[in-house]
């Protein structure tokens, strides 16, 4: 994927829960906001509710705030705001929206079966 | 026609002038009075492949180049690579402008199949990513080709047309000159009188474009429309435009004012000298425009040729364009009636451009054309014949580009001689109908079909600003060139070739008969003369014989009578009688004292 470079050479920025099983298991996720805007707000609210409940001590999240690397909206290709990142396990999926809606978020995550 | 630039009206003094934008695209500037509207964002429609994204890659690669205005491309179709290489063949150097960071482009790729909506969302990644291509390099123009293409990867297209319409107004706010491209929708249910897909022409109202590629009779051609352009004046009509190795250029390109053109006196020979005097003396108008029309086989290329001869004679250039022969062909021909124009060929005064006219559409022809007159720089210019192009388009478009073309040599004080070929049976005028109001001098060649035989005439239709002749000339193909002979003109009406020659023999043949009835009356007049001379002096010598006779009566007489007195006075004597008594003679005869 194309993304792949762009997450060796982008630095970590805000962490918000470290893994601590085996890099296998581990979701690596990247979410995309800019600023403090409520969706981006509810965004980072609803992802942490998502992986405390489905992948609990499985995941590990980079939030990026556009406002400040403007440049990784180019590097990256995000276009809509707030932009979910499943990094790994590949493939990687892009999820977009504030993550209201739990169920598509799972299923794009492939933590829930399409029904 | 654009305006702005001339002269303003009364209310349009008040009002400050649009500020506008230069594409630096030939011929759109002239028509929109400038170029775009700066700082507002233009709509640029279109099918597939109708030249959208060439338009605003030129805009940015000339406000880059010319204008010192650095641009951004945000492209939703292409990636930065294809697009380099793709717009290498118009001569642009996408990858040096990105180097000197006069130009930046941003591909954003949205894979439909990679995308899950989780929710609301909005676009302020996209604004982001322009925002800091913008600012990167202090860009002034800003592409986007083709946001719709969002439409197709992107879910719940109501929160896109929201995000599009704050799109267009933070373009706005950011105070760029901005092009979005916009596919023409499906010309089927729904969308009928739709510019785009979506709508855009909803959110961009400030200025809208509308490009065309189509085909007719199987010549495919480009159409420009400027569908709106608020608070400006611009072109409505539909204009040709092409895409080139010299990238888009929109027709015309040269500027519609009639006051540039310049006017002089000064004439040219056509080459032919009795021409030259049916057209007031000393030949076509310089800078004007010549037709020479007539039907298969009447002369017309000759009157070009010795038009192009006299022209390279006098040391100027000359270039032939012919749509029907080759150039070995047309000198071959030529040669025939004593006109050597390889030779001016050699000498680089000559040069024949030889095209098929179905070859290109219009306006690519005229492009060509023109490109061929600017690279020659010549002062008389011959297409032969006019008509082929008729094969490549209807009449109004042959005749927009004629104007065109006309225009163009006109401004740069080129003569031009065009011949069209009327066709058999036609009104002899009526092919050329369409463009008789572009040209200034219109010979006619004729054939005449008498006695038998087929005969070329010749005759100026019109030439302004010349006292041109009214009088057919007969126009006489030989081996040294055109020769115009007076026609015979009588009691037989206008007759022409043997007809002529034979009406002239027998003109001649009655002259004499005349001659020698004059001769011989004269004769017949002397021979009386001499006669009734002849009787005078006869007459003459009789009276003198009857004179003699007279006279010797007369002496006989005297003679008697002399005797008689000297009878008488002796009888006196004799008698005795008086000495006074006279003489009897009554007569005192003066001979007697001689």
């Amino acid at each position: 994927m194309s993304e792949k470079p762009a997450v060796t050479k982008g630095a970590p920025h805000t962490v918000i829960m470290e893994a601590n099983q085996s890099d296998a298991e581990v979701f690596l996720l990247r979410l995309y906001v800019a600023g403090q805007t409520p969706k981006s707000l509810a965004a980072i609210a609803n992802l942490k509710k998502i992986c405390d409940q489905h992948l609990p001590g499985r995941s590990r999240t980079e939030v990026i705030d556009l406002l400040e690397n403007p440049q990784r909206a180019r590097e990256d290709q995000i276009v809509a705001i707030p932009t979910l990142i499943r990094v790994r396990p590949l493939p990687a999926h892009k999820i977009i929206g504030d993550l209201s809606n739990t169920e598509r978020v799972l299923i794009a995550l492939d933590l829930l079966a399409r029904s | 026609m654009s305006k702005t630039t001339s002269k303003p009206r009364t209310k349009e003094t008040v009002r400050p002038q649009l500020p506008k934008t230069p594409t630096g695209i030939r011929g759109f500037d002239e028509i929109t009075g400038g170029g775009l509207p700066t700082g507002q964002s233009t709509l640029v429609c279109g099918g597939p492949g109708c030249g959208k994204t060439v338009f605003g890659i030129e805009f940015l690669v000339n406000g880059a180049t010319q204008y010192d205005e650095p641009g951004v491309l945000i492209s939703c179709q292409e990636n930065t690579e294809e697009l380099i290489s793709n717009v290498a063949s118009f001569g642009y150097d996408l990858a040096d402008l990105i180097r000197r960071k006069k130009l930046l482009i941003d591909c954003v790729r949205v894979e439909r199949s990679e995308i899950e909506e989780g929710g609301k969302y909005d676009l302020e990644g996209l604004f982001i990513r322009m925002g800091h291509a913008i600012d990167s390099i202090g860009a002034k123009r800003v592409v986007l080709d083709t946001i719709e293409t969002l439409f197709s990867t992107l879910p719940n297209p109501p929160i896109l047309r929201a995000e599009l319409g704050r799109l267009f107004r933070w373009l706005k706010e950011k105070g760029v000159t901005a092009i979005i491209t916009g596919e023409r929708g499906e010309t089927s249910v729904g969308s009928v009188g739709r510019l785009t897909r979506q709508g855009l022409e909803e959110y961009i109202s400030d200025c809208v474009v509308h490009l065309d590629h189509r085909v007719t009779d199987q010549i495919a051609s480009r159409r420009l429309r400027i569908v709106k352009y608020r608070g400006s004046e611009h072109g409505t009509n539909e204009y040709p435009f092409l895409i080139d190795e010299g990238g888009l250029i929109v027709l015309p390109i040269t500027t519609p004012y009639l006051k540039d053109l310049v006017i002089t006196n000064q004439c040219v020979s056509s080459g032919v000298p009795r021409l030259d005097a049916l057209l007031g003396g000393k030949g076509y108008y310089k800078g004007s425009s010549v037709l020479v029309s007539g039907t298969a086989g009447t002369g017309k290329s000759s009157v070009a040729a010795h038009f192009v001869d006299a022209t390279c004679r006098r040391g100027e250039r000359a270039i032939y364009f012919t749509f029907e022969e080759p150039e070995a062909q047309i000198e071959r021909d030529m040669r025939s009636i004593g006109i050597d124009l390889a030779q001016w060929v050699r000498k680089g005064l000559l040069q024949f451009q030889s095209t098929r006219p179905t070859t290109y559409g219009l306006e690519k022809h005229l492009l060509l054309m023109e490109r061929a007159i600017e690279a020659f720089k010549p002062e008389v210019v011959t297409i032969d014949p006019l008509n082929s192009f008729l094969i490549g388009g209807n009449q109004i478009e042959v005749k927009g580009m004629l104007l065109r073309l006309v225009n163009f040599m006109k401004l740069k004080g080129i003569t031009c001689l065009f011949t069209s070929l009327t066709s058999g049976g036609a009104p002899i005028e009526r092919t050329d109908i369409a463009i008789s109001s572009l040209i200034d001098t219109w010979a006619l060649l004729r054939d005449t079909d008498y006695g038998g035989e087929r005969n070329r005439t010749l005759y100026v239709l019109k030439s302004r600003g010349m006292p041109h002749s009214n009088q057919i000339r007969e126009f006489l193909l030989t081996d040294k060139g055109i020769e115009l002979r007076d026609v015979y003109v009588g009691a037989g009406g206008v007759l022409t070739g043997t007809a002529r020659m034979n009406q002239e023999a027998i003109d001649q043949a009655s002259q004499l008969l005349r001659e020698q009835e004059m001769k011989r009356g004269l004769d017949e007049l002397e021979g009386k003369r001499k006669i009734l001379e002849a009787q005078i002096a006869t007459m003459r010598g009789e009276f003198a014989v009857h004179e003699l006779a007279n006279k010797k009566v007369t002496d006989v007489q005297q003679a008697i009578e002399l005797m008689a007195a000297e009878q008488r006075k002796k009888m006196a004597h004799a008698r005795h009688a008086d000495i006074s008594s006279k003489p009897v003679s009554r007569r005192a005869n003066p001979r007697e004292s001689t």
